[in-house]
């Protein structure tokens, strides 16, 4: 492909519309009023090849249009997945099949089908938002280089053409008088513009660098997807939740048993009418009920010593102690634990007297562990008690056997065999919550409930993720981009000094009230007179014509 | 110290009202309406403003102190601050570029949003563990700033749309200027009815049965024209429902929508029939010394300057406070997913404006999208979706 020569001797690249040096207009056929400045007139690529594929393919990309169409398809996919709640959200008892069509009915079913329920992590919705990241570059690289390089090499001389075409020109006749410039420059200079001059001709210009803005934040964007991208590498994400009874100490799950956490106490607290610090909520406790004020978990964590040899106790070394709360998670080591959740009053253990059912004579009594029942507990002389089976959440099944449902034990079921002098073979009695039996036949002696012990149990996330300074980065590069594009423009005013005239230009990105008042600062103690914004007097004068037809 | 910051607000309220009939002597006033010329009123209007925003923020301080938390932590408290940033988003923008027009467009909107917000529960309420935290300031008043500098390209559009849509004969522009025309009067309807009704101390009972089939009670403070599911009045005295609606439809909500819409259309349809002119009909001639191109450029300027703030409050500050509090940074609840809604949308904005044809007209209808954007997220995202943000 052939460069371009202009006139004034600047050679600029293929498909140049404007040269870079003077600005006369090297491409357009048709005679507008008014310039097109958008990316200096410069050789883009996507504007100047369109002939093989990758073209083709670049050129959808670099487009602006498909990428604010690409903005717009992603917004409503967006409000969409906002309609019913998503599946993260729905409660996990039932399936999201069931749920979505008796909650929501026929509505429900088609937005289950439709795979709406999990919208944000379907293989379009990432396609979407993929091809915007794509976007996102390709219009970037092609619009910054040709854009960097016709400012880095502009002239300070216009073509009268390019000056006759901008949105801001006026002509001042000298008629013999001469007007200083120099006021002007020093004015200019005062507003912080960077001055440059060739044969008595200026070129004022300022804030260049917000002409950069855009293509930084869309940097900055960029990198925040490609941290959202890294999440799925292994080792990168670690999401687990723990769930650790008071005074329990367990291995801290995702961690490869390198930390170990004990739940020394966990405390709800809620607002309190009575306490004086709280008394200004009263009206809302009275009207809400019952406020949480702090769920709070004091923990300690240890770290494993030594490498975990199979079958050996492991090592532990205290870390640290630590007061969880919402809002202030305990990080260490790149992991990070977050109070989620909690449950009050689990059953911690069951006190039962083993007595004669006719004399009601004790002779001892049982403390069961229900998170680590023995086998055998030996009560006075010659009695003692064997735990066949445990059910810590019992129920009968279809056939009417008992089982556990969970291992949490919300409904212990415990099926005992007690051997005493007179029975030394052992009397089978079956145990649960306001129920007893006897399945071999009527017993002598029993089980007499003898009070529970509770305690609370905490829920913790645990959380490493190591992308997050990544998407920090993304997303400072991204408001540094986005503040230099928005609080400055670059402005630009060219002064041509010929014969028996003076032409002044001016050109912004933005704001062109901003440019028009440094114009008038500028000249302001000189007889130059004031130029016009060309939009606007075609504006009214079009509204003439109207108004005389 | 509650009772004084009630008391601010009030006098803000007042002030606000002031300044807005003030604005609109300005603009009467010929030495007006030209660019960068304040005449007397328009100084006034914008004293009276600057008065009525201190006040606002003697609320902001008072109710601060009271609660011993920024009052940013429910509906009322977060709608009435959005209101008042609104107002400093406007002296903001009324000194870059001195126009009275807007004052009188967007101090209106800022008492309508301030009466609006009075209508939900006043009370102090404590916070809960997951607001405990500094963020909720940061996070809360920068999305708040961000959003009403946002709304002021709203409030520049409508005074765009005003003058340039030609009433001369009915046409789709003619039909959604005077929707939302119809909104905004549907807006002072609902604070009509409901704060009527709550002078009178309106309250009806019911019993009636959820969607899980469980009994329960709920209070109406408006005459139910539409009952709860399998509801029953307990009050003999009070207006029977029309209709019962089925247990997935929140009655009293919709109940309130039904007032609102209608008492809306009582006071338009009033207006319409004494005036015979277009609510946009009728306040053209305000607006007829106003420069368009400066209002476009008005409305521009403020997305400029509001989208980086939004950014800022309603996603970085917010992902960071939510990597803190619920863990992750990201969860797709609804109201995180508007307010990205919200981004896209304005970044598709600027987007446009640097193709030709969409600066003047569409970039103002667009402005106006995106306000009833921000208005959705902050009414029907709370109350209707209610997710993790449900208590804002």
């Amino acid at each position: 492909m052939k460069e371009v020569k202009c006139d004034c001797g600047h050679v600029n690249p293929f498909g140049t519309k404007i040269c870079g040096k003077c600005g006369m207009d090297l491409g357009s056929e048709q005679e507008n009023k008014l310039i097109d400045m958008r990316y200096e007139g410069s050789a883009r690529r996507s504007q100047t090849y369109r002939k093989t594929v990758i073209d083709k393919i670049w050129n959808f990309f670099s487009s602006v249009k498909v990428g604010v169409t690409l903005i717009v398809i992603a917004l409503v996919a967006s409000a969409i997945g906002t309609i019913l709640p998503q599946e993260m959200y729905i409660p996990s008892t039932v399936t999201p099949a069931e749920h979505y069509e008796s909650e929501y009915g026929w509505f429900g079913k088609v937005y289950y089908e439709l795979g709406f329920h999990n919208l944000y992590s379907s293989w379009w919705y990432l396609l979407i938002i993929g091809m915007l990241g794509i976007s996102l570059l390709v219009a970037s690289i092609d619009r910054f280089f040709p854009l960097y390089r016709s400012l880095k090499k502009q002239g300070v001389i216009r073509h009268d053409g390019f000056m006759k075409r901008q949105r801001i020109y006026g002509v001042t006749k000298l008629d013999e008088q001469d007007i200083d410039l120099d006021k002007v420059k020093t004015e200019l200079k005062r507003q912080r513009y960077h001055i440059r001059e060739e044969k008595g001709h200026i070129l004022a210009e300022k804030n260049r660098f917000s002409r950069w803005g855009p293509y930084v934040n869309h940097i900055g964007l960029i990198i925040f997807l490609i941290g959202a991208l890294l999440r799925s590498v292994p080792g990168m994400y670690i999401d687990k939740v723990v769930w650790l009874r008071e005074g329990e100490r367990k291995e801290i799950p995702g961690t490869n048993g390198e930390y170990y956490l004990k739940n020394n106490e966990f405390t709800l607290e809620v607002y309190d009418k009575g306490n004086k610090e709280d008394q200004q909520y009263t009206a809302a406790i009275d009207k809400t009920g019952t406020i949480a004020k702090t769920y709070q978990s004091d923990v300690t964590l240890y770290e494993r010593k030594g490498e975990a040899i199979p079958g050996e106790k492991v090592g532990l070394e205290k870390v640290k102690d630590y007061k969880i709360k919402v809002n202030e998670p305990l990080k260490h080591d790149h992991y990070a634990l977050y109070q989620v959740d909690y449950k009050l009053d689990e059953l911690s253990t069951m006190s039962f007297n083993l007595i004669n059912k006719k004399t009601n004579e004790k002779f001892g009594g049982v403390k069961i562990d229900l998170n680590d029942p023995k086998k055998n507990y030996q009560l006075n002389k010659g009695y003692s008690v064997d735990l066949i089976s445990y059910f810590p959440d019992f129920e009968f099944d279809e056939k009417g056997e008992p089982r556990t449902i969970s291992k949490i034990p919300n409904n212990p079921a415990f099926i005992f065999k007690m051997h005493t002098p007179d029975k030394p073979e052992g009397e089978v009695s079956f145990v649960a919550i306001k129920e007893t039996a006897e399945p071999l036949g009527e017993n002598t002696y029993k089980m007499a409930f003898n009070g529970v012990e509770t305690q609370d149990v905490t829920a913790l996330t645990v959380r490493k993720d190591l992308t997050l300074w990544i998407l920090f980065t993304g997303g400072i590069i991204f408001m540094v981009g986005v503040v230099q594009g928005s609080y400055w423009n670059h402005r630009r005013i060219w002064i041509k000094r010929k014969q028996d005239e003076i032409v002044m230009a001016g050109h912004t990105n933005k704001n062109w009230h901003g440019i028009k008042r440094d114009i008038k600062k500028a000249i302001e103690s000189t007889s130059l007179s004031e130029p016009k914004d060309q939009l606007e007097e075609e504006k009214s004068s079009t509204k003439g014509e109207a108004l005389n037809g | 110290m509650a009772e004084i910051s009630g008391n601010f607000l009030y006098a803000a309220f007042i002030l606000y009202l002031i300044a807005t009939f003030l604005f609109g002597g300005s603009i009467k006033d010929k030495r007006g309406a030209e660019e960068k010329k304040q005449n007397k009123w328009a100084k006034f209007a914008i004293s009276v403003t600057i008065l009525g925003f201190a006040a606002q923020i003697g609320y902001f301080i008072t109710r601060w102190i009271a609660a011993g938390h920024a009052p940013v932590s429910n509906l009322f408290e977060f709608t009435t601050f959005f209101g008042m940033m609104l107002v400093g988003a406007f002296i903001l923008i009324y000194f870059l570029y001195i126009t009275p027009a807007l004052g009188l467009f967007a101090l209106p909107i800022a008492l309508l949003i301030i009466a609006y917000a009075s209508m939900f529960p006043r009370e102090i309420s404590p916070l809960i563990p997951a607001l405990q935290s500094d963020w909720l300031h940061i996070h809360v008043t920068t999305a708040a700033a961000g959003q009403s500098i946002l709304a002021i390209s709203f409030v520049a559009a409508i005074i765009y749309l005003v003058k340039s849509v030609e009433q001369t004969q009915a046409s789709k522009r003619t039909f959604w200027l005077e929707v939302i025309m119809f909104t905004l009067v549907c807006t002072i309807g609902f604070v009509i009815i409901t704060s009527s009704f709550a002078a009178m101390d309106y309250k009806a009972n019911f019993d009636w049965v959820d969607k899980k089939g469980v009994a329960d009670k709920q209070e109406f403070n408006l005459p139910a024209l539409v009952g709860p599911h399998e509801g029953k009045l307990i009050e003999p005295d009070r207006f029977e429902p029309l209709v019962s609606m089925p247990a997935l439809i929140n009655a009293k909500k919709l109940n309130t929508v039904i007032w609102s819409t209608g008492a809306g259309l009582v006071l338009y349809g009033l207006i319409r029939l004494i005036t015979r002119r277009r609510v946009a009909a009728l306040i053209k001639p305000i607006v007829k010394n106003v420069n368009l191109s400066l209002l476009d450029e008005i409305s521009y300027r403020s997305v400029l300057i509001g989208f980086p703030i939004f950014t800022l409050g309603a996603l970085v500050f917010a992902m960071i406070w939510a990597q803190v509090a619920w863990t992750r940074f990201w969860g797709w609840d609804p109201k995180e997913v508007w307010a990205l809604i919200t981004w896209l949308f304005y970044a598709a904005f600027l987007h446009l404006r640097m193709s030709k044809g969409w600066q003047g007209e569409k970039s103002a209808w667009l402005a106006v999208i995106g306000f009833a954007i921000m208005i959705f997220n902050l009414i029907f995202v709370n109350l209707v979706i209610a997710g993790l943000h449900s208590y804002a």
